[in-house]
């Protein structure tokens, strides 16, 4: 299996949300585009996890998610970026956004 | 909030480096990541111009990194290095055929020349074998100390120098709590050195010992390099997993605690009186050893005659019963086969 990206569009908009690694998590699916329901606030990454832990995970939510965060271990990119320099779970979502998370927990 | 790079103050940042907190472009990053993999080497003096050196491939992010960032370096610093990817295919279905592919990908991509050397072809058995006879619990140590000496077989074979493995800094933390934890002593005096094994077998070392698992993970990812990433389907190796899992919380909180536990395992001095095992070779296939039969031998041995618990435990008495080939008490026959799952 080659390392691909997950990616989510999201809705109202398209946005787009990637992730590589533990995709066995999401059902073997990884890449997603989809689509957040409209809400008053701007999406943010704290609430874009929260959607994905009941719409997407599978199994084992616990190895992605920790708290309201992701598991140590996983890294966040929004539009190629560490997420350390966009305001982690503070970062407000934006049409077509492509986020990646990628798992570092494998074997090397 | 794109924020700057704090290097060429130029371009956008793609990272904050863990180890300094720096703020890079993928330019600097790339050059930060390769100058310090560079420095390693030199100031440790890895490496001896003319060397023929194999690079441990498992097609693994790892030493996907290595070897691209070793054929990169060899070129732009004239090392006159002959580099060659050794593999080793511990025969999984599924998972080894996979990561093999990839390696055989990177092989073109690097033109470097690639060995694969297999269990079956050393062993007799491959890893799908072993699992069907001794179950999922102790298969890791089968595979660890086979692992272990069909690299440097492999690497015997093409007659290198040095081998050097994708070893991280984060590999090598874990390590070192890992073995702290075990209260082994021996280990822990050794496995932070940078280059193992000079006396008898073929020299280790491991130029990424300073890298941190992210900024490998992030060089492969901006540099799209072609890795494989999948969990070994036998791997659950739960103690190691605690270990890393709870380095991860800590890097969390303190991104240094990675380095600051290498550190710890560099300079620890153990006591004089701490009995140090001797190494010797041994008698049977002629490879390091600190008993007279070497651990794969012995595990080999189990497998070969259906008592597979044979090499998991200390099992040092029947040493010589093995090496005369007398047979063994129905009693120690008993205590072998059991194998629980």
């Amino acid at each position: 299996m080659r390392v691909q990206w997950f990616c989510f569009f999201l809705s109202c908009l398209t946005r787009r949300v990637l992730r590589g690694g533990a995709e066995l998590l999401f059902d073997g699916i990884k890449q997603h585009q989809v689509t957040l329901p409209n809400q008053s606030n701007p999406w943010d990454i704290r609430q874009l996890l929260v959607w994905i832990r009941h719409n997407l995970l599978k199994e084992r939510p616990e190895l992605f998610i920790q708290g309201d965060t992701v598991r140590p271990g996983i890294l966040v990119l929004i539009n190629d970026a560490d997420w350390e320099l966009m305001g982690e779970l503070d970062y407000q979502l934006e049409d077509k956004d492509n986020i990646v998370f990628i798992s570092t927990l494998h074997g090397g | 909030m794109p924020v700057n790079c704090s290097s060429c103050e130029e371009r956008r940042a793609v990272l904050r480096r863990p180890k300094t907190g720096h703020s890079l472009c993928k330019d600097c990053f790339f050059h930060a990541f390769e100058e310090e993999i560079h420095h390693t080497i030199v100031s440790a003096k890895l490496f001896n111009p003319g060397e023929k050196v194999g690079i441990g491939a498992s097609g693994g992010k790892d030493s996907t990194v290595l070897a691209h960032v070793l054929k990169v370096l060899n070129e732009r610093y004239a090392y006159g290095l002959d580099l060659i990817l050794v593999s080793v295919d511990e025969g999984i279905s599924g998972y080894r055929d996979d990561s093999l592919e990839t390696v055989k990908r990177n092989q073109q991509q690097y033109e470097l020349p690639l060995k694969i050397v297999s269990y079956q072809e050393l062993y007799g058995w491959t890893m799908d074998q072993i699992v069907k006879q001794v179950g999922l619990k102790n298969n890791c140590t089968f595979c660890g100390v086979f692992r272990r000496q069909a690299l440097d077989r492999g690497a015997m074979m093409l007659g290198v120098n040095k081998i050097c493995t994708g070893h991280n800094a984060d590999d090598i933390a874990e390590t070192v709590l890992m073995n702290f934890l075990r209260g082994d002593i021996a280990r822990l005096r050794r496995c932070t050195s940078i280059t193992t094994g000079s006396e008898g077998a073929i020299p280790r070392c491991k130029p990424l010992k300073y890298a941190y698992e992210k900024e490998i993970v992030l060089y492969a990812y901006f540099k799209k390099l072609d890795y494989f990433s999948t969990e070994c389907i036998y791997s659950p190796n739960a103690y190691r997993g605690h270990a890393r899992a709870f380095l991860k919380d800590l890097e969390a909180i303190r991104p240094s605690s990675i380095m600051d536990i290498i550190h710890s395992g560099e300079n620890l001095s153990v006591k004089e009186d701490v009995r140090m095992p001797v190494q010797g070779t041994c008698t049977r296939c002629g490879y390091i050893s600190s008993q007279s039969l070497c651990k794969a031998c012995v595990l080999l041995e189990g497998l070969n005659r259906g008592l597979p618990k044979l090499g998991i435990g200390k099992h040092h008495k029947l040493h010589h019963k093995l090496l005369s080939q007398e047979p063994l008490s129905e009693q120690e026959e008993r205590k072998l086969k059991a194998v629980d799952f």
